[in-house]
């Protein structure tokens, strides 16, 4: 393992230490946070100082605790919201191949339908009619993204389903759950995983395009796409502050690809 | 006075070099010291295993390797030019002239998106500066030389418009088209049916020999090397194992493992006692006719045979002959449009999906490919393990225990390959594992899909000895589908020859090979290749007389 890591590339590396460091902010918010995520402690707009690190928001909340509360928010809901995503698409693409015929085409025009629409706009409508919850918010997302999980599922399953061992398992009489999930998920997972991880900043994309609309996690609850909104007028101030939570999200997108390229260049099997 | 060699390789060491700044001699060999010379007009014939290294010396002749391979020591000569050390610009100056390469598949070989004619005159063009008006003239030439049909015409087509045998022949054209000083042909026959084997053979040797050209013929057939070379070298994990002229290797072969080659077909199932006439047989096909899809051409028209219990059918036929529909037909994976398969007596539902459990594990199934017939994600433990735990409901230390008994019985020592996957065993051993699976599920009939087809000689005689033996030891029934008359011979009680979708003859194996009939199986049985130097001019008189 320790040997195995060591021939990691530099860049995964820093993907790696990158999603570590988040992970554990995001855990241990309330003890890292020299504040409370909702409490007014301050002025309006405070600089940098030695009392809030980087100053105070648009309320009089320190930023600093806003933005480690914002990594347990923005990427609990993110990684909720892509397991979801996963679970469904995968699911009914395995579904749809085993089947094949008219399941297969009858689901497959339904996602199509479901694409043509652009995610965002779906998305701003859904949230309308259903209101701005957590719950609703994770729901609709998940379901807009499982439609792109069930393209990418199906059509890497389709190369599996028509090997050999899947027709020997047909023959011999298995049930369409061990076909599915015992002979071709396993033989599909290795894209599907570098898939994960490039979704999973999609959707962290869109979530945080939505808090900066609105209609995304709402407030008092620390997001980092919200607070780029509730801060920006500070930017015509010259001031960086506002950048932060938008540099946050940079970091993070970037290190995954680092580490989605890494698995890419491992599973297609250029180990040199 | 003695002419200077065409082609001079000394001591020559291709490796697998494990990473770009390892030092020369870290690698494992796949070319292990190899001395060869090659004359003007010469053919010479390597043969030898998979892994033995042929293909691998007849790139490293180009002074090619593939990625990941190096050459770690020696010189190969042509024509004066050192390759292993020649720039990259020198090498391919002459790889586009003066050396060509005929690859085994020529359908993955030649581009889809255009004509064949205009890949023929690529590199006359490119290369030597020739106007492709005329170049196309001369390919039709070369097309004719080679017997192509309608060589004015062909040229114009797509590579997916000819056939595969058509096309192996438009590739070795190309290989002619600079009028090379050395052609490489690695393995061209070998995914080619035997009578259009044939074909190809007289025309790649009709060429050679027109144009004076030296060929290095890689391959693993005897039979076809002996057709084709002035001289053979037999490899063996890199290394030179024997060398002689063709005639001298045939008759006198010095070497134990060469000796282990020849004498691969000599092996032969023991004949089992004729059933009685009244006996109802175990498997039987009634008048099946079946179709892919709806509307598409009838694939099987009317085939009947019977198998009877604890014999061997062979099913023997060209691509194309509905011997693997046949078998998908009788399995159930291709629901039947007309006609009846009964196993004891009792018609079996068209669709396997409406098969009970019982009537599923009485038919198994080995497949060609061992390569993709098993998970690949799997333990091999526990490959064999399911058809036991889902037919029989064994568990925990009984089902532990059968399953290494299984794996004793396939001669794959349990405590080794229990917990490793299909990716970590040889060809053989893959094919062994499916075997176990279709044991594992106590059936009395197992269908064998060209089990052996994709295998060398040596491994493939392994497992036909294999299979007899458990069928001696049990009493299982197998339908034996095969190209391979050699096989037919080893293995089979009775056997049904198939053209077209429709039985052609039908009987035991003495009568069908030795007595034929039918014009079909009489010609199918002319084409395979014998290892006698004459064999090919005479198949090749023999058929231009009965035109």
């Amino acid at each position: 393992m320790i040997r195995q890591l060591r021939n990691v590339p530099l860049t995964a590396m820093f993907g790696i230490l990158v999603i570590v460091s988040y992970a554990v902010i995001a855990i241990f918010a309330p003890l890292i946070a020299p504040y409370p995520e909702t409490a007014i402690v301050g002025m309006e707009y405070l600089p940098w100082s030695e009392e809030f690190l980087l100053g105070t928001d648009s309320l009089g909340r320190d930023m600093l605790s806003r933005l480690i509360y914002g990594a347990r928010n923005t990427l609990g809901i993110a990684l909720a919201t892509t397991v979801i995503a996963f679970v469904i698409g995968c699911s009914v693409a395995l579904l749809a191949v085993t089947l094949q015929g008219w399941v297969d085409q009858l689901i497959s025009r339904m996602v199509d339908v479901m694409m043509s629409i652009p995610t965002l706009i779906t998305s701003l409508l859904l949230l309308m009619i259903f209101g701005t919850s957590v719950l609703n918010l994770i729901l609709i997302i998940a379901l807009l993204f499982s439609t792109i999980v069930f393209r990418i599922a199906r059509a890497v399953a389709m190369g599996v389903v028509v090997m050999d061992y899947v027709e020997a398992a047909r023959i011999r009489g298995e049930g369409l759950l061990w076909i599915m999930f015992r002979e071709i998920l396993p033989n599909a997972a290795t894209p599907l995983v570098a898939e994960f991880g490039l979704r999973f900043t999609f959707v962290f994309l869109t979530i945080s395009a939505l808090s900066f609309l609105g209609l995304g996690v709402q407030p008092p609850l620390a997001d980092w796409g919200a607070m780029v909104r509730e801060n920006a007028s500070l930017i015509t101030f010259g001031d960086l502050t506002p950048l932060l939570p938008a540099g946050a999200i940079a970091l993070l997108t970037l290190a995954v690809n680092f580490i989605v390229d890494w698995m890419l260049h491992m599973s297609s099997g250029l180990k040199d | 006075m003695s002419q200077p060699p065409l082609l001079e390789i000394r001591d020559l060491v291709i490796e697998a070099s494990a990473g770009k700044r390892t030092a020369p001699g870290s690698g494992k060999a796949l070319i292990d010291g190899i001395n060869l010379t090659l004359k003007r007009g010469e053919v010479l014939g390597l043969i030898g295993e998979s892994g033995a290294g042929k293909s691998t010396l007849g790139l490293g002749a180009m002074g090619f390797t593939r990625d990941g391979c190096r050459f770690a020591g020696g010189s190969v000569t042509f024509d004066g030019t050192e390759l292993t050390s020649a720039r990259p610009a020198v090498r391919r100056g002459l790889r586009s002239t003066r050396i060509a390469y005929v690859a085994q598949s020529a359908a993955a070989s030649f581009n889809p998106a255009y004509k064949l004619i205009r890949q023929y005159a690529e590199f006359p063009v490119l290369a030597q500066g020739r106007s492709r008006r005329e170049v196309e003239a001369d390919a039709v030439t070369t097309y004719r030389q080679m017997k192509l049909p309608n060589p004015e015409e062909i040229g114009f087509r797509y590579p997916h418009q000819v056939s595969g045998g058509q096309l192996q022949r438009a590739m070795t054209a190309m290989a002619m088209a600079c009028r090379p000083d050395l052609i490489i042909f690695d393995e061209p026959t070998t995914a080619l049916d035997v009578t259009t084997q044939i074909e190809v053979l007289g025309a790649i040797r009709d060429a050679v020999r027109d144009f004076g050209t030296a060929a290095l013929y890689i391959t693993h057939d005897l039979a076809v090397v002996s057709q084709m070379a002035d001289r053979i070298m037999v490899l063996r994990h890199g290394k030179l194992v024997e060398e002689a002229a063709t005639e001298t290797m045939l008759a006198d072969p010095q070497e134990e493992y060469t000796r282990s080659l020849w004498a691969v077909r000599a092996f032969e199932a023991p004949a089992k006692p004729v059933p009685a006439e009244d006996v109802q047989p175990l498997v039987s096909l009634r008048k099946v006719t079946a179709s892919y899809g709806r509307i598409g051409p009838d694939v099987l028209r009317a085939v009947s045979f019977d198998l009877h219990a604890g014999r061997t059918l062979a099913v023997v036929g060209e691509s194309g002959s509905g011997k693997t529909t046949a078998a998908r037909c009788a399995m159930g994976l291709l629901p039947r449009s007309g006609g009846d398969v009964l196993l004891d007596g009792v018609s079996l539902p068209p669709d396997y999906r409406k098969r009970s459990k019982a009537q599923l594990q009485q038919v198994q199934i080995i497949y060609q490919m061992a390569d993709t017939a098993l998970n690949p994600k799997q333990k091999i433990g526990d490959i064999i393990a399911r058809p036991l735990k889902f037919y029989t409901g064994l568990r925990g230390r009984k089902l532990t225990a059968r399953v290494r008994e299984l794996m004793t019985a396939i001669d794959l020592d349990p405590d080794v390959y229990y917990h490793r996957r299909p990716g970590e065993l040889s060809g053989g051993q893959k094919q062994r594992i499916g075997i176990a699976r279709a044991l594992a599920a106590e059936p009395r009939v197992v269908i064998c899909d060209e089990v052996t087809s994709a295998l060398d000689q040596l491994v493939a005689e392994g497992i036909l000895r294999l299979l007899a033996r458990l069928q001696q030891e049990l009493g299982i029934s197998y339908l034996f589908i095969t190209h391979d008359i050699a096989t037919v011979r080893a293995i089979a009680d009775d056997v049904v020859v198939m053209q077209h979708g429709q039985v052609v003859e039908a009987g035991p194996k003495a009568q069908v090979l030795d007595n034929p009939q039918q014009d079909y199986t009489k010609s199918l049985l002319a084409s395979v290749p014998e290892m006698d130097a004459g064999w090919l001019d005479r198949v090749l008189t023999e058929r231009v007389a009965a035109r």
